[in-house]
């Protein structure tokens, strides 16, 4: 299958750019990440606190296989419905710091709109850790499974 | 690239990605790797093989042995290319507008 979300990452610039085409109408897109109980069910993640508008700010927090709680936070600049939101995003107790977020939402058609996520880090070297990030875990799991198999073995 | 390509779908695979592991820790023959899981022989050698076709593991003959070794110049490839991350979010992305397409017929 096709895969519709673009990624482009310049080789030694600290920032990245997502982009994504939803055959869905801009309302019902911006929809997605205005409503908390939406916001739960496609991030995966519960919502704690999300205060859409200037100054306001979000809490998610999920819970791993283990039953570990992972938390996420920042705090809005901007909220313009429709149009676009600016905000900080952190995974708390991690190396990975804060980051900066601009979200564009765009009309396309009537029923297509398009989000273009454009991210700041505060260094190249974070930035391009946070993209190995799910190849790593990835791996991890490949390790977890054969401590599982070799623990069948003893 | 198609070269490339193969290399992604080498590591999509979870035994795939387990066997780069454990060769990874040291090399193998292939018997060693294959005691190390349920699948059957056959199963883990046809892993074994796109591996090698992809140059993540390399064959060394070590007297009447066949060792596979990592290679870790072909990982770290992988390792600075961006394709795991944008799958991650192509798969958020898929779920949001899944769950907006049932909520627009809701309404």
């Amino acid at each position: 299958m096709e895969r519709k979300t673009k990624i482009h990452a310049e080789e030694g610039k600290q920032e990245l750019l997502i982009t994504r085409e939803f055959d869905l109408p801009l309302a019902l897109l911006f929809k997605a990440y205005e409503d908390p109980e939406i916001v739960e069910q496609w991030m995966g993640t519960k919502v704690l606190k999300l205060d859409n508008k200037k100054h306001g700010g979000f809490r998610f927090e999920t819970t791993d296989p283990k039953g570990n709680k992972h938390r996420f936070a920042g705090v809005i600049h901007e909220f313009i419905a429709n149009e676009k939101i600016i905000r900080t995003f952190e995974m708390e107790n991690t190396p990975f710091g804060v980051q900066l977020e601009f979200l564009e939402f765009t009309r396309l058609t009537d029923e297509t709109s398009r989000l273009n996520m454009h991210i700041v880090f505060r260094s190249i070297d974070l930035r391009d850790q946070l993209l190995k990030l799910p190849f790593a875990q990835g791996i991890n799991m490949a390790h977890n499974r054969i401590q599982e198999v070799l623990r069948k073995l003893k | 690239m198609d070269l490339r390509r193969d290399v992604f779908q080498a590591i999509a695979d979870p035994t795939r990605r387990a066997i780069i592991a454990l060769v990874a820790l040291n090399a193998m023959t292939p018997s060693a790797i294959a005691e190390k899981f349920d699948s059957s022989r056959q199963t883990i050698s046809k892993h074994i093989q796109i591996l090698t076709e992809c140059e993540l593991l390399r064959q060394e003959q070590t007297g009447r042995e066949i060792y596979y070794h990592f290679n870790p110049r072909k990982m770290k490839e992988i390792a600075d290319f961006i394709e795991p991350f944008r799958n991650l979010w192509d798969d958020r992305f898929n779920k949001l507008e899944s769950i907006m397409k049932k909520y627009k017929s809701k309404k």
